[in-house]
């Protein structure tokens, strides 16, 4: 016998065992996790393996007298722990990761188009010993492309049951109900050696052709699709259309949606006042408390629109080759092209963004555009710019009648942003995230209609991870700052704003901010404006409001009065750069599974928000 | 005759014979199908010239040029698109 090979160990007895815990495992692209929805329907967790990025999704199959776990793991092309995701799905696979019990049985889903190729890992899941049912999923396409296999002879070769299914159609799964039922152990059989990734893929062919599989033929739809979609001329010309629609979208409609949940939960908050008599807890429970709730639930409109338009563009087949298309453009600043969707979206809201950069499979380079993201000039951002273009640079055309100096301002905060991410992202990737050991490799799957069940599930589950584990800490800051402007308590009642704690720590941070140019007032803009930065304008206006000498003035008279030009310019640079925002921390801490990389993220930007704003009030009194 | 792969136009056939990068990444490149001995063809450039797809085993990769050029292959002459399949 050839000594590379080796026969898989007997456990039988396992093999009467009852099933509680279910692996799910196979390829990327095999279509796993549509079957994983058809399995479990919407009984689904979410979480993160601790310590590390993997998402770890859980769901429940119902069987006629018992449920059983599905444990659904990264997708895999071998199970050598090369790669994080490879290091979960071994730990899981062989009982060592904590929280998740040691599965009973695996189910390997296998692209039956690709059989050839996907069929390696067969040999390292087979090799664990125990029971498993190899699913060749997309079986009605390999049909309907003329493909074949003899489902009997492959199930002999390798010892184990094989069923033809298809999770878009939800056909063929009821085998995967029967196998659960009754579970067993493999057959000895002979095996490559499995850390060998060439041996595997030799042994997969020979099995694969030993059971008369018969490829489809090419998807003549994809070739010729792509003739026209990576064209020279059209392909960039669609790219643009394609990310504009997307970007004009999250902009144009996710935007006036979260106003105008933001004013319907406001207005249900101002209707319910008068139910409320004491004043203290109708604060707490309607400033406090119905605030912070609305603070998560208005970025949802936006995280739902984004994901509608990811999940489109990622299960037709088109995200991969918009990827293809900006990496050479990515490239330049040490990201690739799968960056670039999740940066566009962050022009909207970066909370949405570092979500989608999920898509971006290398590590490091997705941490670098999450870490990168915040930079991008978000739509909170605006209201404080505009504010304070329109106080202190007075109109006047710039270049002809193209553009008038507000415009121009407008537009060069703009570029700062983009600058600070460009620069920020050049010295991540020639430091901490150097990527030397992973080269850009990008798999262009065949296109697909994508299915309203698939975009749709994909929702409910980001719109539940946002809510649950980001809204929590959200949640807990709104509540945190309105904690500090409501107290300490007056005779029972909430103090007047510039009596309040966050009034006291405004005083308290002044000296610090004296050299941008800013007075304790715009201290406690900052300090507030820390659960999202718009809130810094109505911060503004509460304070103005009530000081008896700029009360009757507007808020733009009245820090007219109060704020130096070069003070303005330096606030508005501050604005650029710094980390206003919880809930990007909240995200960056759910997706980086760490409170590490958000505190680096937030010293780092206000660091540098402190430093700019230092040197442009510097520079302008200098010239005054 | 032997070349890198970098240097195959779009219906190029060829098979690898040597993969010359780290360790790391060789690992990363097995996994899609790009060791010696595989058979490879050059699909399509993407518009702006890089990366470049390569088709192995029915499936669709692409590679930076700069990944590319450091595997080396032995082109296939006479075989065209059409005679794959």
């Amino acid at each position: 016998m050839n000594p590379l090979l080796q026969t898989v160990p007997s456990s039988a007895a396992r093999s009467q065992q009852r099933i509680l815990t279910v692996a799910l495992i196979g390829p990327p692209n095999s279509g796993k996790t549509t079957l994983f929805n058809r399995l479990t329907k919407l009984r689904q967790k979410v979480g993160n393996y601790p310590g590390i990025t993997v998402e770890q999704h859980t769901g429940v199959m119902a069987l006629p007298d018992q449920e059983v776990t599905i444990v659904d793991l990264p997708g895999v092309y071998s199970l050598n722990p090369y790669s994080e995701d490879e290091r979960v799905a071994v730990s899981v696979l062989n009982g060592n990761m904590d929280g998740v019990p040691g599965p009973d049985a695996v189910l390997l889903v296998l692209d039956a188009t690709n059989l050839t190729r996907q069929l390696s890992l067969a040999a390292p899941v087979i090799a664990l010993g125990l029971p498993t049912l190899a699913l060749l999923n997309m079986g009605d396409l390999l049909a309907k492309r003329s493909g074949s296999i003899d489902a009997v002879k492959l199930a002999g070769d390798l010892g184990i049951p094989v069923a033809i299914v298809s999770a878009t159609m939800g056909t063929g799964l009821d085998a995967v109900g029967r196998f659960l039922q009754q579970a067993n152990s493999p057959s000895p059989t002979t095996l490559p050696i499995v850390q060998d990734v060439r041996e595997c893929r030799k042994w997969a062919a020979r099995i694969a052709s030993e059971s008369d599989y018969r490829p489809p033929l090419p998807p003549a739809w994809t070739r010729r699709l792509d003739d026209i979609v990576l064209h020279k001329f059209w392909g960039p010309l669609l790219f643009i259309i394609v990310v504009g629609a997307v970007f004009q979208t999250v902009f144009g409609l996710g935007q006036p949606l979260s106003n105008a949940l933001q004013n319907l939960l406001a207005r249900m908050g101002q209707e319910a006042a008068p139910l409320i008599a004491n004043g203290f807890l109708r604060s707490l429970l309607l400033d406090g408390i119905w605030k912070g709730v609305g603070s998560v639930l208005v970025f949802l409109p936006q995280i739902l629109v984004l994901f509608l338009f990811i999940g489109l563009l990622e299960d037709s087949g088109y995200l991969a080759r918009a990827a293809l298309i900006a990496d050479r453009t990515m490239s330049m600043v040490g990201l690739n092209g799968k960056a670039f969707i999740p940066l566009l979206s962050a022009y909207a809201c970066a909370v949405p963004a570092i979500m989608a950069s999920r898509t971006i499979e290398n590590k490091r380079d997705r941490l670098a555009t999450i870490l990168i993201a915040p930079f991008m000039t978000c739509s909170a951002r605006l209201p404080i710019y505009t504010l304070l273009i329109a106080a202190f640079i007075p109109e006047r055309p710039v270049v002809g009648f193209l553009m008038g100096s507000r415009a121009l301002a407008m537009l060069l905060l703009y570029v700062l942003g983009f600058a600070a991410a460009i620069g920020t992202a050049k010295i991540l990737k020639s430091s901490v995230l150097k990527s030397t050991p992973a080269p850009f490799v990008l798999e262009l799957p065949e296109y697909r209609w994508p299915t309203f069940r698939t975009v749709g599930l994909r929702l409910m589950d980001r719109g539940r991870v946002f809510v649950q584990q980001a809204g929590t800490v959200i949640l807990f800051v709104s509540l945190l700052v309105w904690g500090l402007t409501n107290l300490p308590l007056h005779q029972g009642h909430p103090p007047e704003l510039e009596n309040s704690v966050v009034a006291q720590l405004g005083h308290f941070i002044e000296p610090a901010i004296r050299p941008l140019g800013f007075n304790w007032k715009i201290g406690v803009g900052l300090l507030t404006s820390v659960v999202a930065r718009e809130v810094i304008v109505g911060t503004l206006g509460t304070l103005y409001g009530r000081d008896p000498q700029t009360q009757s003035a507007s808020l733009q008279v009245a820090l007219q009065h109060d704020l130096t030009f070069s003070g303005a310019m330096a606030l508005l640079v501050f604005f650029a750069f710094a980390m206003q925002c919880a809930s990007t921390l909240a995200v960056v801490r759910r997706e980086t599974n760490s409170w590490m990389w958000p505190a680096i993220q937030f010293f780092y930007m206000t660091g540098l928000a402190f430093l700019a704003a230092l040197f442009v009030h510097g520079i302008l009194s200098a010239m005054n | 005759m032997r070349v890198r792969l970098s240097d195959l136009q779009p219906g190029d056939i060829a098979v690898i014979e040597d993969v010359a990068l780290s360790e790391a990444e060789r690992q990363l490149l097995m996994r899609f199908g790009f060791f010696d001995g595989a058979e490879v063809r050059c699909s399509r450039r993407a518009p702006l010239g890089d990366p470049v797809v390569y088709s192995l085993d029915g499936s669709e990769i692409a590679l930076r040029t700069e990944t590319a050029c450091r595997i080396f292959a032995w082109r296939v002459d006479g075989q065209t698109h059409e005679q794959m399949r």
